[in-house]
């Protein structure tokens, strides 16, 4: 299958102007960096053994979703995601500012909402002791679920969420679909204003790993990491993904709608790139990386890659196959640290891309493969990429503004 | 030669291919004569048992079957069907071979009710948990199961069916999904990006969950008695909408893409608003300003006034908040006019097919500016005097229409709109 032609690059400048992250080791941006220097992971190798998740760092949500009510009216996805939305408006410097929020573009990748457990062991359980007896679980259904909790598990209401919260209304689009999800929130958003449709977007996605529904999906296809937690590149002999916790939200704009409200980059986002090859035959994978590398514009060499690599097989060593023929890239794969986040993945590997740029540093490598390197010098070009643990290939270039 | 960009210097973006299923049946042909005789695709619910439930009645469509059911899979299958022909009328690239992307919009996956109840009798203890449910999981029994409830799930598969290009995007804009995966393919094909997108919209989730949702919300109809006449939007006695089931599919190409290859051109997108509404999770705000904004961004994007209108395809769903918003909105921006223009509801006689219902609409705004007839909003018999909209109660009426309006609303503040025309501006 051919790439999805990216707009022209080049066209009108995209900055980074806010960045938004809460995850498994903190919330802010400082907090985060000091956990990659200091290559901190949260694990949580019992709660849900045999399986191994990143769970969430608890947060004070009062400071970015006010009423209690709204918070109520979520389930936990909403609520990292609608406060780590506000994280990232916050850091734009457009908090509050309900001129600019009233316009402003808004993609959510998006899963869906948390199911609630006890009411499905309930009735799972009320119906093996009634023999599957026809009309019980239309009985317990009416009865047991919450009328409200709809709303919690409807993929477009983390946009809801965040157009109630901090009043973003321009637009509100949600895309799902995995990992394939963020790539195309960011392509799309990128693409809308490099060719003047739009002048501001927030874009975003938010993961939570502590849900047995979600495990049982992957796990049916035996995709989560078992045991005991070992760094994305040292699972070749016990491939799978350790679920994350994340929220990752970005305010991207034009250059001159930046420079025209003062706002600081903190890099720039020059392409976005995705494709999704069938995956039947070996090899298509790596072909498909390659193939979107070819097309991000010119890369000076020495720089960076940030992959969403998921540790699952095959995909991860068709990922591996792709990145040994760029090895004057320095790579770092984001799960080591904060897990597998789906949706999520791709967009917080954009924001660790921006934050290193900004911070004129790469964080350290945390592989005991040694595929990942020291990088002494201030990054200028990092490659964002991705393959999904089923579907889908993205990457994007992120730079420093020149 | 005719111009291949609009006023604003934008490619010229027309509809080349369109198909639809819905309730009354499988096609253009077949909806358009039930839809201009009146007739409803609303039944009684046959699918799982309704003992129980405040409503058993859905626009359903069972003339296509999935063994077993699964709402990804009767999703897909609509999809396809709609797509195909909307593939076949366009007679664009070749089979398995779509020359641009698809964008989908489609209703949010979930493992279901069946397969949770299969894998609980799988792990062979009467009081099983989430935890044995992951014991029996894995190892490859219910792979299939991965595969199927995946977000991307009916995407990706209908990306492989038709050859599509590059990275599928399913989307959610709720119950303006429809309008918004067009807009989607607008937008890219004025970019510049594709010369052509295959747009579809489908929603095959009328599930036992699913129904009790929306009715534990208080937003369905308990007129069970009369499956028929249970859709009344704009009426003084609507009590609320119909589920319903459904698909429509859109080829969209650049003007000067499609004058070159000879294709017949069906219909113009000439423009599409959206904004969105911070003021509930599933109600208006009560002032009406998004969904004014949200028409007046379509009309500004098309850059028509509102004289130029004359047909709205509304929401129109049958609920007592809708409907009345939706002619706070309308009146507002129409002003005196809005009593001249013809607004029907197609929800009357086929249901909201959620997801779908922006991608159906269209296709029927599509159908009225071709037969130059506007189908009815059925099932009028008491008007509500707050709404004084010409709904063009209960017959299908001959009219000139060269504009058409198709308005989408949705849970979450969504609000999207679509202005159609037969021939470029």
């Amino acid at each position: 299958m051919s790439e999805t032609k990216s707009s022209k690059p080049g066209s009108t400048e995209v900055w980074i102007t806010g960045i938004g992250l809460a995850t498994s080791l903190g919330e802010g941006l400082d907090m985060t960096w000091d956990a990659l220097s200091q290559r901190r992971i949260n694990v949580d190798e019992k709660n849900f053994a045999p399986y191994v998740v990143h769970p969430w760092a608890p947060v004070n949500f009062d400071s970015q979703i006010p009423k209690k009510g709204d918070q109520r009216q979520m389930e936990a996805w909403q609520r990292i995601g609608t406060y780590t939305a506000g994280l990232a408006l916050d850091s734009a410097g457009i908090k509050g500012n309900s001129e600019i929020l009233a316009r402003m573009d808004m993609i959510v990748a998006a899963g869906g909402g948390e199911r609630d457990l006890a009411v499905d062991t309930a009735i799972m359980q009320a119906a093996a002791k009634s023999n599957f007896a026809p009309g019980l679980l239309n009985e317990r259904l009416m009865s047991d679920l919450r009328p409200t909790l709809f709303l919690a598990q409807l993929s477009n209401l983390l946009a809801g969420n965040i157009a109630i919260v901090h009043g973003v209304t321009g637009s509100s689009r949600t895309f799902m679909g995995e990992e394939g999800a963020g790539v195309d929130a960011a392509r799309i958003a990128l693409a809308r204003i490099a060719a003047g449709q739009s002048d501001i977007a927030l874009i975003g996605g938010s993961h939570n790993s502590e849900r047995k529904e979600m495990l049982m999906l992957y796990e049916f296809d035996d995709f989560n990491l078992r045991d005991r937690f070992a760094p994305v590149w040292a699972r070749s002999s016990r491939p799978g993904f350790a679920l994350g916790a994340v929220g990752a939200f970005l305010v991207m704009e034009s250059r001159a709608h930046a420079q025209a409200r003062g706002a600081r980059p903190f890099a720039r986002l020059t392409n976005v790139v995705a494709d999704q090859a069938r995956r039947k035959t070996p090899g298509e994978v790596t072909a498909s990386l390659q193939a979107l590398w070819s097309k991000l514009g010119k890369l000076d060499g020495h720089g960076a890659i940030i992959t969403g690599a998921t540790g699952v097989e095959p995909v991860t060593s068709e990922e591996l196959a792709f990145l040994r023929q760029h090895p004057d890239f320095a790579i770092r794969a984001s799960g080591t640290a904060f897990g597998h986040n789906m949706e999520a993945q791709f967009i917080l590997g954009l924001a660790l891309a921006a934050l290193s740029i900004s911070r004129g540093a790469l964080f350290p490598p945390n592989d005991p493969t040694a595929l990942e390197v020291e990088m002494s010098k201030a990054p200028s070009q990092i490659v964002v990429a991705g393959a999904g643990h089923w579907r889908s290939e993205g990457m994007a270039l992120v730079e420093a503004v020149k | 030669m005719a111009a291949t960009h609009d006023k604003f210097g934008r490619p010229i973006v027309v509809v080349t291919g369109m198909g639809v299923v819905t309730s009354l049946g499988a096609g253009k042909a077949d909806n358009w004569a039930k839809l201009t005789a009146g007739e409803s695709g609303i039944r009684t619910i046959t699918r799982f048992p309704t003992n129980g439930l405040k409503t058993s009645i859905a626009g359903t469509v069972d003339f296509l079957k999935v063994e077993p059911f699964s709402s990804p899979d009767l999703s897909q299958k609509l999809a396809e069907t709609a797509a195909e022909e909307a593939i076949m009328q366009a007679a664009i690239g070749t089979k398995r071979d779509f020359p641009g992307p698809l964008f989908l919009a489609v209703a949010p996956v979930e493992i279901e009710w069946p397969n949770r109840l299969e894998l609980g009798r799988d792990t062979g203890t009467l009081d099983c948990t989430y935890d044995d449910l992951l014991r029996v999981s894995g190892g490859g029994k219910y792979r299939g199961y991965h595969r199927r409830f995946l977000f991307g799930s009916v995407s990706d598969h209908l990306a492989e069916t038709f050859g599509t290009k590059g990275s599928p995007i399913s989307l959610s804009t709720a119950c303006a999904s429809g309008a918004s995966a067009i807009q989607l393919g607008v937008e890219a094909i004025r970019r510049g990006e594709s010369d052509a997108t295959l747009c579809v919209a489908t929603d095959g989730s009328v599930n036992l969950e699913n129904l009790i949702r929306f009715s534990l919300l208080s937003a369905l109809s308990m007129r069970n008695d009369a499956p028929q006449s249970a859709a009344r939007p704009f009426s003084k006695n609507r009590d609320g909408f119909v589920m319903a089931e459904g698909a429509g599919a859109l080829v969209l190409e650049s003007y000067e893409s499609a004058t070159a290859r000879g294709a017949k051109i069906l219909g113009v997108l000439i423009g599409c608003g959206e904004l969105a509404d911070s003021f509930h999770r599933t109600r208006s705000s009560p002032d009406g300003k998004p969904i004014i904004g949200c028409v007046r961004n379509a009309l500004s994007d098309a850059g028509i006034g509102p004289e130029r209108i004359d047909y709205i395809n509304a929401h129109g769903t049958g609920t007592p908040e809708n409907d009345k918003m939706e002619y706070l909105g309308i009146s507002s921006v129409f002003g005196e006019q809005t009593s001249r223009i013809p607004v029907s509801s197609n929800k009357s006689m086929v249901g909201h097919t959620l997801s779908a219902a922006g991608a159906v609409e269209a296709v029927f705004s599509l159908l009225t500016l071709e037969h130059q007839r506007i189908p009815p909003t059925i099932n009028y018999d008491v008007p509500d005097p707050a709404i004084r909209f010409d709904v063009v109660p209960n017959k299908a009426r001959d009219a000139r229409v060269t504009a058409v309006m198709s308005n989408s609303f949705g849970f979450g503040g969504q609000n999207a709109s679509l202005i159609l025309t037969r021939e470029p501006l």
